[in-house]
Parts: C-alpha cells; sequence; structure tokens
C-alpha cells in the first residue's frame, strides 16, 4: 500500500497558546506583588512561597503517581496555586502551615474533585480560608517592620483614617502579596495585555464593592478609596476571582459573578464578624458558578430578539 | 468607526505570502479527467453519455437530477472511458463519468461567443447559469441558479459578492480580483439586472489593498456598486459573517440569506456567471491555489475541471518535502484527504499540503474553562457547553445550547489552549440531530 497521509477533521491548524503558557503568564503577573511582597517582608517571606509552591507541586506530583494518573505539574497550576496560597498568608506565619494549605488545597480540593477543571471552588482560597478558621491567630498575625499591627481594614472599622498614599504602595501590615496596590496593577495589567483575563469580573467586582461602601459607609470617598485599595480586594479581584475554573464562562454571568463578589465583601466588611471579606465573599461566590451561568447564556447569533424579522432587520448600519 | 467586521472571530497565520504574488497559470491536464455527479449541494447530476461517446469540452455530459442540482460540463474533448465510483475530496465513492482527453480541447458548437446581457430576459439569464453547471465555487456548493430564484426577487436588497477570502493560505479569489475584475464586475451587473431594487457590495478584507484598489477604481462611474473593505479576520467570509459585516443583519441557522434580502456569490462564483452569460462559456475550469509548505512552488493554477490532484503538484514543482498531511482547502476549513488521487471538483478552491499534522503533534489536556472558545465563536454559542452535551452523546441538551446555530468554522478549536477537538465534535453532534430532525419530520 502506498503511503498514506494523514486525516483528520477540521481546522488542521491550532492557535499556539497553551494551558502552560496561561498559567505562566499568571505566575509571571504574580512576580511584582511577590518581589514587593518580598522587599518589605523580608526573606521569611520568601521563605513562606517557595514552601508553598513547592508544597503544591509536590503534592500534585505525589497524588498522581501513587494513583497512576497522568503528571501534570508541568501545566503550571500548582505553581500558581501555590504561589497564590503564599501571597496571601503573613510572613511570619509557621511553616508547617503552608505546607498543610498546600496539600489540603491540591489534594482535598482540586484533585478529589477530578483535577484541574474540575473543582468548583478557588483551592488556594478554599485552602486559604480553612487556615483561616483552623489557625485565626496565626494566619492574622501580621508585622511590619518588626512592629505588630492591625490591617487597615481592621484599624479603619475602630475608627482611623489610613494614609491612602500608603495603601497605594503598600506599607501596611497585612498578608505577602495583598498589600502593594501599584505592584499587583502592574500585574494585572500584564495578564490583560497578555489576554489571560478581561477586566469583566475586577472591574465590575472593584466597582461594586466601592459603591457599596460609599453608599452603606457614610458617604466618605477618602474612606471609600481605603476600602479599595486594602484587604486583599485587588488582589483578589485581579488573580482570584477571574480564576478560570470558578468563574462564570458567559460574558454577562461575569459581571453577575462581579456584582454578587461585590455585595458580599461589602456586606461582610461592613457588618460582618472580621473587617475582612474578600477570601470569603470569592469562594461563596464560586459556588453560584453553575446557576449563573444557566441564566446568563448568551443569546445565538441571528436569534437575538426570536421575536420576528424587525429585530432581525434592526442591527448596526441596516440602510 | 472601524472597519465592517462581526463579533468573534480568531487570527490564525496567514500564510497568504506564499502565493499571493504568482500569476493565475493554465494548467493543462494529462491523465484522464473525472467528474463526478456530486459537486454540489442536492441530488446528483445524471449522465447524458455512455462509455464510448465522444465528448466535446462544454458539452453538457450530465444532467440536474432535480431543481435543487447542477448539470456537469466536460472541460476537454475525448472519449468517455468508463462511469464509476470513483474517490472525491470527502473521501466518498461518487459515481463518475471518466474522459480520456484527446489533448485537442476541441470546443461544442457556440462556445465562447460574445452574448450582449442586456437582451437577455431574466429566464433566459437564470436557465443560462443552470445550463452552466454553476454551483457556489467558494466551498459551499449550492446551485447558483437556485440561489437567484428566491420567492420575491423585490425584497431582495443587497448583492454580495464575497471577496474575503478568509480562509488561510488561500490565494485563487485574490488572484482573480487582481486579475480579471472586469469580469467579476461584469458578473455582478448581470445578477444585478435580476434584481431591480438591489445594490451589489463587493466585499474584501484589508489585507488585499491592491485587490481593494483595483475593484474601487473599476466601480467608481458604477452607480449600482461599491466596495466594502473588512477587517482581516477569520471567518470574516463566513456567509452570515459577511452578510453582518455588509448590511448588519443577522442571519440564523434557519434563515436564508434571500429571507434578509441578501444574495452572496463567491467572487469565482461570479466570474463563471460572466463567462456562461456575456462569453457563452459554461463552468469547465477554476482557479485552484496549490501552496503549503511541502510544496516546492506554490501557485495559482486555471484548472479544468476533473483534472487530478497529483498533476497539481507536479505542475507546482512537486513537494520539496514529503508532505504529513494534504487537504483539498485551506487549514480551518479543508478536508483532509489521504491520498491525490482525486479529482477537482467546483468546489475545490485549493490544494494545501503541510510538512507537519499540527492536529497529530498536538495533545489534549483538561479544559481549563478559559472561555476563548466562547469569546471567538462567531455564532455566539458556548462551546465548552456544547462539548459537554456531546461527550454525553445529549443532542436534546446540544439543542438547548444552540449547537445548531454552530457554523463550524473550527474557531473554537484553533484556540483551545486544551487542543480540545471542539468542532469536531459538534460537526458528529450536528449530523446527528440533523438526522434525527429528518426522521421526526
Amino acid at each position: 500500500m502506498e503511503n498514506l497521509f494523514k486525516v483528520s477533521s477540521s481546522p488542521h491548524v491550532r492557535s499556539n497558546d497553551s494551558t502552560q503558557e496561561i498559567m505562566m503568564d499568571v505566575a509571571i503577573a504574580m512576580l511584582p506583588a511577590t518581589v514587593f511582597g518580598v522587599y518589605q517582608f523580608g526573606m521569611r517571606a520568601l521563605l513562606v512561597l517557595i514552601v508553598t509552591v513547592a508544597a503544591c507541586v509536590l503534592s500534585e506530583y505525589v497524588y498522581e503517581k501513587a494513583l497512576h494518573k497522568p503528571i501534570t505539574i508541568y501545566d503550571f497550576s500548582a505553581v500558581v496555586t501555590g504561589m497564590i496560597l503564599g501571597l496571601n498568608m503573613p510572613a511570619s506565619i509557621p511553616i508547617w502551615m503552608p505546607v498543610l494549605g498546600s496539600i489540603f488545597a491540591i489534594i482535598i480540593v482540586k484533585q478529589l474533585y477530578g483535577g484541574l477543571g474540575q473543582n468548583f471552588m478557588n483551592p488556594a482560597l478554599a485552602a486559604r480560608c480553612f487556615l483561616l478558621i483552623s489557625f485565626a491567630g496565626p494566619m492574622s498575625a501580621f508585622t511590619l517592620d518588626g512592629w505588630s499591627g492591625a490591617t487597615p481594614l481592621a484599624a479603619m472599622r475602630n475608627g482611623s483614617t489610613m494614609d491612602l498614599a500608603a495603601l497605594f504602595v503598600g506599607k501596611i501590615p497585612g498578608t505577602i502579596g495583598e498589600v502593594s496596590v501599584i505592584a499587583l496593577l502592574v500585574g494585572a495589567a500584564y495578564m490583560v495585555y497578555k489576554k489571560v483575563i478581561t477586566l469583566r469580573i475586577p472591574v465590575t467586582y472593584i466597582v461594586t464593592v466601592a459603591v457599596f461602601v460609599f453608599l452603606f459607609g457614610g458617604m466618605d470617598p477618602y474612606y471609600t478609596a481605603c476600602q479599595v485599595c486594602s484587604g486583599g480586594l485587588i488582589f483578589g479581584a485581579f488573580f482570584m476571582a477571574t480564576d478560570y475554573v470558578t468563574s462564570p464562562i458567559t460574558p454577562a454571568g461575569q459581571i453577575v459573578f462581579g456584582i454578587l463578589m461585590g455585595v458580599i465583601t461589602g456586606v461582610f466588611r461592613l457588618w460582618g464578624a472580621s473587617a475582612e471579606g474578600v477570601s470569603y465573599a470569592i469562594i461563596l461566590s464560586n459556588l453560584f458558578v453553575p446557576l449563573i451561568e444557566r441564566v446568563t447564556l448568551p443569546a445565538a447569533f441571528g436569534r437575538e430578539g426570536e421575536s420576528g424579522l424587525s429585530k432581525l432587520l434592526g442591527g448596526k448600519g441596516a440602510k | 468607526m472601524g472597519l465592517a467586521t462581526f463579533k468573534g472571530g480568531v487570527h490564525p497565520y496567514e500564510g497568504k505570502e506564499l502565493s499571493e504574488s504568482k500569476p493565475v497559470q493554465t494548467l493543462l491536464p494529462k491523465g484522464d479527467l473525472v467528474f463526478p455527479m456530486s459537486q454540489h449541494i442536492g441530488a446528483p447530476a445524471v449522465p447524458l453519455v455512455k462509455k464510448g461517446d465522444t465528448v466535446l469540452a462544454g458539452q453538457k455530459i450530465a444532467e440536474a437530477g432535480g431543481f435543487v442540482s447542477s448539470p456537469v460540463i466536460c472541460s476537454v474533448s475525448g472519449k468517455v472511458k468508463a462511469i464509476e465510483p470513483r474517490r472525491v475530496a470527502s473521501g466518498a465513492m461518487v459515481n463518475s463519468i471518466i474522459v480520456e482527453n484527446d489533448g485537442e480541447y476541441t470546443m461544442a458548437e457556440g462556445i465562447g461567443a460574445d452574448r450582449d446581457p442586456s437582451a437577455l430576459s431574466k429566464q433566459e439569464i437564470r436557465d443560462i447559469v443552470k445550463e452552466a453547471g454553476i454551483v457556489g465555487l467558494g466551498g459551499a456548493g449550492f446551485p447558483t441558479h437556485v440561489k437567484l430564484t428566491p420567492k420575491d426577487e423585490s425584497k431582495i436588497d443587497y448583492i454580495i459578492v464575497n471577496g474575503a477570502e478568509c480562509e488561510p493560505y488561500l490565494t485563487s479569489d485574490y488572484r482573480l480580483m487582481l486579475e480579471e475584475p472586469e469580469k467579476i464586475v461584469g458578473g455582478l451587473k448581470v445578477i444585478l439586472q435580476l434584481f431591480d431594487n438591489a445594490k451589489g457590495v463587493i466585499g474584501i478584507e484589508n489585507n488585499k489593498p491592491e485587490a481593494i484598489k483595483k475593484m474601487e477604481e473599476l466601480v467608481k462611474d458604477e452607480p449600482r456598486i461599491e466596495v466594502c473593505t473588512l477587517l482581516t479576520k477569520y471567518p470574516q467570509g463566513g456567509e452570515r459573517s459577511l452578510i453582518y459585516a455588509v448590511t448588519g443583519r443577522r442571519l440564523n441557522s434557519s434563515l436564508l440569506p434571500a429571507d434578509v434580502g441578501v444574495i452572496v456569490d463567491n467572487v469565482d462564483t461570479v466570474d463563471a456567471i460572466y463567462m456562461a452569460v456575456c462569453k457563452s462559456t459554461p463552468l469547465m475550469r477554476r482557479v485552484v491555489t496549490v501552496t503549503g509548505d511541502a510544496v516546492a512552488e506554490p501557485q495559482n493554477f486555471h484548472v479544468k475541471i476533473g483534472t487530478n490532484f497529483q498533476e497539481l503538484v507536479d505542475a507546482a514543482g512537486g513537494f520539496k518535502t514529503e508532505p504529513e498531511k494534504c487537504l483539498a482547502g485551506g487549514p480551518m476549513m479543508g478536508m483532509s484527504l489521504f491520498t491525490l488521487d482525486i479529482p477537482v471538483t467546483k468546489t475545490n478552491s485549493a490544494l494545501t499540503c503541510f510538512t507537519k499534522d499540527a492536529v497529530a503533534a498536538s495533545r489534549e489536556t483538561p479544559c481549563i474553562r478559559c472561555g476563548k472558545c466562547v469569546s471567538v465563536c462567531p455564532s455566539h454559542i458556548v462551546p465548552v457547553m456544547m462539548m459537554d452535551a456531546a461527550l454525553k452523546n445529549d443532542c436534546e441538551k446540544f439543542e438547548k445550547l444552540n449547537g445548531m446555530e454552530c457554523v463550524e468554522c473550527g474557531s473554537c478549536s484553533f484556540i483551545c489552549p486544551a487542543k480540545r477537538p471542539l468542532t469536531q465534535a459538534f460537526k458528529e453532534m450536528r449530523k446527528t440531530v440533523a438526522a434525527n430532525r429528518r426522521k421526526k419530520a
């Protein structure tokens, strides 16, 4: 028989995008915040990050090896989970806690539900909330320049006013990655530029929080701005709420998702037991994703109205 | 406002530089010619000749098998060698007339005579188009005379000539627009003669500035014709995307272009209409791009319909590297061929040969729900959800998700970072759903 050519169904070309590349872009986008965190909180912060990344990757490898599954650590998703988890912790945390958190994130939240793409909660966030509930003390012991202090949100709740410029730059106590708004925005801009994320989720989320806090927090623009720039809102909005797996895939659903998170965050921050609310708001909203998607299915092209020819002909540029 | 376009779409590597500067050369076939009876949508044609008959170039050798069907015209002179099933680009065996080429190209009587279209009635024009065997040469193969016979011709207000050529690597339409623009405009004028209320629009993507310039120059004194510059984006030349870009009208799967007052024809089709009506020449040849990184000298050819694909490769200098994949058409919507022993039919606009098969090289990984498929889909549906339904063979859910609105353009499969075979699964589902619908009806 003569040599036959390969056959397959069209299309016969593929874009250069890959899961690995996307995950690497997310990791790169977190670098400015990482560098700032290490600069501000010292080598201890770097240690925490190395531990979370290593523990996440190792958990994934061991689990998949043990269960004879294909090894997926090269897709970099475990690296991203490790980075997000590490950036969500105070630098002073006892090292076994990030290890425990990493194992929880990868094995319980991600792998037990079927691995990449199947988890219904953001693994890093779920692990953070798990640690926050289990070890509230060490998880919220924030120090800066040797002084332990309250986070800006807690301080604001107690009536202090904050220095907005310090918040923006990040000269405040907090978790390793959440403090510097400017570093986070640089990373976010990179993700938008590389088309890893769109602005739909983060902008709706942040705007909703701002409006909510402004309306119910005393109509104070300065206070509102401080609220927006603190408590991990920027970090959460750009790096955690935009997690593909646990956010709606429909454009309209992403808007709804952003508003939902914004309202929940606002409620938690103004009237909740703790002054923080971003993490809980996001994982709570994760649970609504299937429902949101179901009610926000886009109208197919040419079936927008379904009500008749008049609507059909009413499109752009019809003469 | 920017250039006319649609929402969604992708930007695959264009690859047009391989052949865009190559003038169209006439390729005369050496071997036998094979004329499949199904080169169009609709009923197969019925042979009018039998084995041993002598045939002439331009002679009708098969009659339309119904209204939605099209005759087949012999492209050479010679002798009918056999009438038997032969393999076509889709992989199917189709009853075909095989003609031994005598190399004389003796024309049937009256072929090539000048004809003044203004002296013809509308019905005469439609009959000429039908008898010339003209179908949608862009790839769909819908019989053109049927398109030109809508229920209410007064409602047609746009005749769109599709010169978008959004499919990567293809340059046949581009060369035609550069080299025979008068014929395209002439063909469009013939169509406009059928539709008193219509204006003609020639849609061309902005990656073909030369063609746009040439066409604009030619139609500047034509009150009923204009050129519309389209944004370069795949699938800009898809019927629904093109109609939307030019008119703003939205077409869904249950509507025909004529239902929204539009008729769309490919530039090659319009050229064929001109040849049939004004030059008494039925459809015997078409422009074919032979390209891809495996081809020694990528070219554009005027090919006699029925010519073997292998002859096209030989004429383009053969393969410089052994190809892994050969396509009838371009990389986004072309059909892969396991052999080149296949005839050029009316709808084959290209032969694209790649040394590496990107599909075989890619490995499927889990969906990360990045939503890229949703943002590129020109039908504004949700491929990732349709895939869930497809994997479960859930036709009902697939239909609910508007899966039948899929135009199989391949944008979702192209963009997917997890390299999932989305379009491929949808094609299967759409076939199943369509078959079920027919069963019910």
